[in-house]
């Protein structure tokens, strides 16, 4: 496989340098949301419909800026594309399912500080994707997301039924879990060439 | 979040500076910007340039939010806090990469996404929005410290084990063999993991001992 094709770039994404697992973006919805693989899901995909839709922005923004040559606005303008993107899944999400907007609670608009997809933006930005590659590599970003939330929601769900010492906190074990799960991650580091 | 532990003086004391250091140290107790904590403490003088960046963004913003807390509109209040980050995060950017370039390599687009960590914000909205600047500020400076001081508890760690040095300094002789999966991502959720279950275990005890 060639390195810049998009099925490599998207198993990037996915598995090989996944988000959450390998490079430590999006923890807090991570260990916050994965408690049940039922809310685990959704969380997952209005993740990934953000990315993509702050994918399409930041490729927009970043063409607008250097053509006027104000590469320091970056950032802030990445942020604020973000911040109404979420608004917008938030105002879907309470018009069509009440009660799964109750179940995500605060982590619906938390999603604006989910460094996943800032460190998205700014990646895709960074590696002078273009419009294409971009796509595909957000869609990987936030497929990979979900992948890890789903399967941190199963441990826990399995975990709830299992004997813990009372020293071991939830979130101890979650970071625990978390550890073995990136540990098992490692294993995709070869995976494409 | 924070505000009915404080007393609700307007003066800054000593309980306002030891807030973030250790009862409500963000990664330590909240698990906030835990992030950062993880991807960049592979060293110790990562996390270290790490944690003085971020203070320094918690600092200025949150004084500057305190300053204004009476002109912004509350239901703007979120969207104008974070262009506020922002704007820091955009002057330490530029200033790191003036002055360390191999700093800048080595924290690679996590000094950006200092925005996005959420004791920053949080800071924001539970006491820049509410208490006047001198107190943001002793607030925001322990929390900064307590921050610092998580980053180099995980930081230290791994480095000691990963490659068997503190702060570039080699601890042990040759014959070390270094635990590489404390470098790698793993080792940053297992470092952590271990810390938080050893605060447990030792609050557990004293509450024992009170028992008895």
């Amino acid at each position: 496989m060639q390195p810049d094709s998009h099925i490599f770039l998207f198993l990037n994404a996915f598995l090989i340098n996944n988000f959450v697992l390998a490079l430590f973006l999006g923890l807090c919805p991570f260990l916050g949301v994965s408690g049940k693989i039922k809310t685990a899901w959704p969380m997952g995909l209005a993740v990934t419909f953000v990315m993509l839709v702050a994918s399409v922005c930041a490729y927009g923004i970043n063409m607008l800026l250097v053509h006027f040559d104000i590469e320091y606005l970056r950032l802030i303008s990445y942020i604020a594309v973000i911040a109404s993107a979420v608004q917008l899944v938030e105002m879907t999400i309470k018009k069509f399912s009440p009660t799964l907007f109750r179940m995500l609670g605060i982590f619906l608009p938390l999603i604006t500080t989910n460094c996943a997809i800032l460190g998205m933006a700014l990646f895709q930005t960074f590696n002078e994707y273009n419009f294409t590659q971009s796509l595909v590599y957000s869609l990987g970003a936030g497929a990979g997301f979900m992948l890890a939330l789903v399967l941190m929601a199963g441990l826990r769900e399995k975990l709830e039924l299992a004997f813990v010492p009372d020293a071991c906190t939830s979130a101890a074990t979650g970071l625990m879990l978390a550890g073995l799960l990136s540990l098992a991650f490692m294993g995709f580091a070869g995976l494409g060439g | 979040m924070m505000a009915p532990m404080t007393p609700a003086t307007d003066k800054p004391d000593v309980a306002t500076f030891q807030e973030g250091l250790w009862k409500d140290n963000p990664v330590f107790t909240m698990l906030l910007g835990l992030c950062p904590a993880l991807a960049v403490s592979n060293t110790a003088i990562n996390s270290l340039a790490m944690g003085l960046a971020s203070t320094f963004v918690l600092l200025g913003s949150s004084t500057l939010i305190s300053l204004l807390r009476h002109a912004i509109p509350k239901q703007v209040r979120i969207a104008s806090y974070i262009i506020i980050i922002a704007t820091f995060v955009t002057v330490v950017d530029y200033t790191i990469h003036a002055v360390s370039l191999e700093l800048y390599n080595a924290l690679g687009a996590f000094i950006q996404l200092i925005v996005v960590n959420c004791i920053i914000l949080g800071r924001a909205e539970a006491y820049g929005s509410k208490y006047p600047p001198l107190k943001t500020l002793v607030n925001s400076l322990g929390m900064g410290v307590g921050f610092t001081m998580a980053l180099l508890a995980v930081g230290g760690v791994r480095e000691i084990l990963g490659f068997g040095s503190f702060f570039g300094i080699p601890l042990f002789g040759s014959s070390f063999q270094p635990w590489a999966v404390f470098i790698l991502p793993p080792g940053g959720f297992i470092v952590l993991s271990l810390w938080l279950f050893l605060f447990a275990w030792i609050k557990q005890r004293k509450e024992k001992v009170h028992a008895a």
